[in-house]
């Protein structure tokens, strides 16, 4: 058996250092649920572990006020749930996060580390494009600002070149009549993976739309930001033919897989639907506010 | 191979020890340091049975290396009764029988502890959806959900 090192590095240049100089044999940890059990599996080996939560900016929530969050990519969804304003800015964004797995998965999963698991299912994923959250990331080159929906590449793999790490997620102010949801599809109450995940954000002024995010999820190789849909929902007071027009965007940028869990003509169906359910809840939720 | 030492609190006392950088609190709890109460089920966090506290948050301890507890307070059933007491909780699964073979009852009420002290009054689905990483190969949830509704109610009884 080969060692494996462990490394809790309390600032993010060290961090970055060590994960650069391992060159690819490093692995991030920071809520581990999935590295722990990729790792049993035997599907990772790393040589070395990198633990991120030592470090101040990967663990604080900031709010900049107006709406505006800034996340560090290792807060857990139980953190987060527990913070007394971000629920209320962002409740989309929220209920997505905590439907990452169990409560004892929530005391640890992070929405940093639902990204760079790439997994095309992830719930907090399309929630955050939807949010036009933006990630911010420190390599040895420095750090760089990308729209959350640039990250993902494929199934397990990103966009992120060697020796990156994911640091935190920054939410854009939120103006009146800000509202935004989530919604998966799954065939049980909870604890499942999405046949498909949608998020919807908006903002609304005298019922019209006036700006529209839609994430949609598990029903391609990455999550995807789903412009067409977006498009079909500006200017419209959320009628039956913009809903019905803003859905077949959705159904139409499916490229989804024949699986256990749904067919290809079952998730592109449903992607339709949870559209309308998502952006009827994001415009209560607007009205709200 | 080289060790590392970690200092940590499990249930209120300072404890040391030696582990590899792979190894999971799990392994240690049940192995070093003898803890057998945490009881391993999948390994893979879908199960519950080794549920722990970890500053007071509610974690799988298979899905945490033991280097991170470093500096942390750990929490496992073995500290649930105090001074020979049983938590409410552990003597209404007694009363009620809301267990068959066992193997997952500390995970479920590690998880029901956590879940009465942020939630004194939690509905039946409250219970349940808190409860669905704890996983009861005998299926016997209902005494569980029963058993865990009514310690809410004797404790908010006892609070008042």
């Amino acid at each position: 058996m080969t060692e494996i090192r462990y490394l809790a590095p309390s600032t993010l240049d060290e961090a970055v250092k060590a994960f650069a100089a391992a060159s690819g044999a490093a692995s991030i940890l920071a809520g581990g649920t999935d590295l722990l059990v990729q790792m049993r599996a035997g599907v990772r080996q790393p040589g070395t572990i990198i633990d991120i939560k030592k470090i101040a900016d990967m663990t604080a929530i900031e709010d900049l006020g107006g709406g505006a969050f800034r996340i560090g990519a290792a807060v857990s969804g139980a953190t987060l749930a527990e913070h007394p304003t971000f629920g209320k800015a962002w409740p989309g964004v929220l209920e997505a996060i905590n439907l990452i797995g169990s409560k004892q998965v929530q005391g640890r999963a992070s929405p940093g580390g639902n990204l760079c698991n790439a997994s095309p299912a992830g719930d907090s994923v399309p929630a955050m494009v939807a949010a036009g959250a933006v990630v911010t990331i420190q390599g040895p080159n420095g750090r760089r600002e990308v729209p959350v929906e640039a990250i993902p590449a494929g199934p397990g793999r990103t966009t992120l070149t060697p020796g990156e790490i994911v640091v935190s997620f920054t939410f854009p102010k939120r103006p009146k009549g800000s509202g935004d949801a989530y919604l998966r599809m799954i065939p049980r109450t909870e604890m499942d993976i999405a046949v498909v995940g949608l998020g919807v954000n908006l903002v609304m002024e005298g019922g019209v739309v006036k700006e529209a995010r839609v994430g949609l999820g598990a029903v391609a190789p990455t999550v995807l930001l789903v412009e067409d849909a977006a498009k079909a929902l500006i200017g419209s007071r959320l009628e039956d033919a913009a809903l019905e027009k803003a859905a077949e965007a959705c159904r139409a940028a499916c490229k989804p897989i024949n699986d256990k869990r749904g067919t290809i003509a079952y998730r592109t169906k449903v992607a339709g639907v949870l559209l309308k359910r998502v952006a009827a809840i994001a415009a209560q939720r607007a009205g709200g506010n | 191979m080289s060790k590392l030492h970690v200092t940590t609190t499990i249930n209120g006392e300072p404890v040391e020890y030696l582990c590899d950088a792979s190894a999971s609190m799990l392994d240690i709890l049940r192995g070093p340091l003898g803890l057998t109460g945490t009881k391993e089920g999948c390994g893979s966090g879908d199960c519950g049975a080794c549920s722990i506290t970890v500053d007071g948050r509610l974690v799988c301890a298979c899905l945490m290396l033991a280097a991170e507890a470093e500096g942390k307070a750990i929490g496992t059933i073995e500290g649930m009764a105090e001074h020979g007491v049983l938590h409410p909780l552990q003597q209404k699964f007694l009363e009620m029988a809301a267990l068959q073979c066992g193997i997952c009852t500390p995970g479920v009420l590690m998880a029901s502890k956590a879940l009465l002290e942020r939630n004194p009054d939690p509905t039946e689905e409250e219970v349940r959806f808190w409860l669905a990483g704890n996983l009861c190969r005998c299926t016997g949830y209902d005494k569980i959900v029963r058993a865990v509704m009514e310690t809410a109610a004797d404790m908010r009884e006892t609070v008042r």
